[in-house]
């Protein structure tokens, strides 16, 4: 574990009007590490990952990519909101597969993958197009590269989706939920998919309700609770040595639909 | 055929040249209403949906106060209306100025719905690809968008090719004036009337039909 922090956040806080959603996060994540936030709906899972990508902004603390602050940088002890210019390009620096794959419709497989290469990272359509084949080809859907997305299923759409993301070369890749709108039999191929991805060495977090998935393919685990987090460490830890009564209880309603998790 | 003064067809033929003509000024003035309404419309579309607030509010005004007016008001307001100010302009631009901001306000709307419906999902991935504003706009909102504009904008040009008939008032003699100056000469009140109809729904006709395959162009854009 001696890899760099990649990803570092510190006490965000982000509130809804007056509903307070995150109530100061701690979090490392380092180079090649998967980390997992696991945790009941309503504790801040999905609204900690959409801030890292500034789909939400968060309202206090600082959340730090390679050491560089997102989103707003600190001038004379004030919050500064960064120009849409940098944000944009502190985006790009991140993926993001989303729980509704939002593959854009008007382009093919191919075109979805593309549209990034060109025009965010400037390369030309040649080359675009074969870093496109290589990760259709990487999720298994070479074949289908000249698809719309309404041509595809679920599963395939959401592989697209991945391949979109990873395709830009991101430092750090965000999942949320990403197999929660999929019919059961299509969660295996967009899990196996992830799986490759955490071999290969890409820094990933994820928020899943996949709790066998997310005890075989994390180095961390973190419970979030009421806008908290309550646990965190190795998978073996978190599962099998559940500190708080809430982790415990969630863990007992997981028991119920995956079985024995630790 | 038996081409006699008197009947439809010798009579027809007769003002084949002055009928054209009001059915070149009917096409033309209809083309630059629905360029012009179209660009505008589309800024004003994009300053409706995503502009500064002030800027927000004034495109609102516009678009409230167009969609509120008669057309024929606007149009004499743009010929006799702007001449009181010493701006004098020609009855057709005059014309064209009046439609054409009328079904900017059209077209503007329109563009606001389509944009906002289609799924916040869309800006999202663009904004987690690192595509900019304009990019995210250009590349993913606009073509959804347009998809979702065509019927509705089919029927904006529908309605100023309508509305030239207006412009007759100002003393542009697109076809309907052209019909009347015919039928001023030789009282075949019907006849020509009759033909006036069946050109108008040809041309709408021929607009319809190009809208319909402009949507069969975009129907691969599904969810």
């Amino acid at each position: 574990m001696g890899e760099e922090v990649l990803l570092r956040a510190r006490g965000v806080r982000k509130s809804f009007g007056n509903v307070e959603v995150l109530k100061g996060i701690d979090l490392d994540v380092r180079q090649g590490q998967v980390v997992s936030l696991i945790g009941a709906s309503g504790s801040g899972k999905t609204t900690f990952l959409r801030c890292v990508n500034l789909l939400e902004e968060h309202d206090g603390g600082e959340i730090l990519l390679d050491g560089d602050p997102i989103g707003y940088r600190m001038e004379g002890g004030k919050r500064r909101r960064l120009s849409e210019a940098k944000v944009s390009a502190q985006r790009a620096r991140i993926g993001m597969v989303f729980q509704q794959f939002n593959l854009f419709p008007h382009l093919t497989a191919e075109g979805n993958i593309m549209l990034g290469l060109t025009k965010v990272l400037g390369k030309g359509a040649a080359e675009a197009r074969d870093i496109a084949g290589h990760w259709l080809e990487r999720v298994g859907l070479a074949e289908r590269r000249g698809y719309y997305p309404y041509q595809l299923s679920g599963g395939q759409q959401q592989r697209v989706a991945i391949a979109r993301a990873v395709a830009m070369q991101p430092r750090l890749l965000l999942f949320d939920e990403v197999t929660s709108a999929l019919d059961p039999e299509l969660v295996a191929e967009v899990l196996g998919v992830m799986q490759k991805l955490a071999e290969s060495g890409m820094t990933m977090l994820l928020v899943s309700h996949e709790m066998l998935f997310v005890r075989d393919v994390s180095d961390r685990v973190v419970f979030l609770d009421g806008g908290q987090v309550a646990q965190a460490g190795p998978p073996k830890e978190v599962f099998g040595n559940p500190e708080s009564e809430r982790l415990r209880s969630f863990l007992g309603r997981m028991h119920g639909i995956f079985g024995q998790i630790a | 055929m038996d081409l006699q003064p008197g009947t439809f067809a010798f009579e027809a033929w007769t003002a084949r040249y002055a009928l054209w003509r009001g059915l070149w000024a009917t096409i033309t003035t209809s083309s630059f209403s629905i360029v012009f309404a179209t660009l505008a419309g589309l800024i004003f579309g994009v300053a409706l949906t995503y502009g500064w607030w002030p800027l927000r509010l004034l495109v609102r005004l516009y678009v409230d106060f167009m969609r509120g007016m008669p057309v024929l008001v606007l149009i004499l307001f743009t010929y006799y209306g702007l001449a009181l100010f010493q701006v004098n302009v020609a009855p057709y631009w005059a014309g064209v100025f009046a439609l054409a901001g009328f079904a900017t306000a059209h077209v503007a709307e329109n563009l606001r719905g389509a944009v906002q419906s289609v799924p916040a999902g869309q800006m999202e991935a663009a904004k987690a690809i690192g595509l900019s504003f304009p990019k995210r706009l250009w590349y993913v909102i606009v073509p959804q968008a347009i998809r979702r504009m065509l019927p509705p904008w089919v029927n904006t040009c529908l309605e100023i090719v309508k509305g030239t008939t207006l412009l007759s008032v100002i003393g542009v003699v697109e076809l309907l004036l052209a019909t009347q100056q015919v039928i001023a000469r030789n009282y075949m009140v019907i006849d020509f009337y009759l033909l006036a109809c069946g050109i108008y729904l040809v041309v709408n006709f021929c607009i319809a039909q190009i809208g319909a395959a402009l949507e069969r162009r975009f129907s691969y854009i599904r969810y």
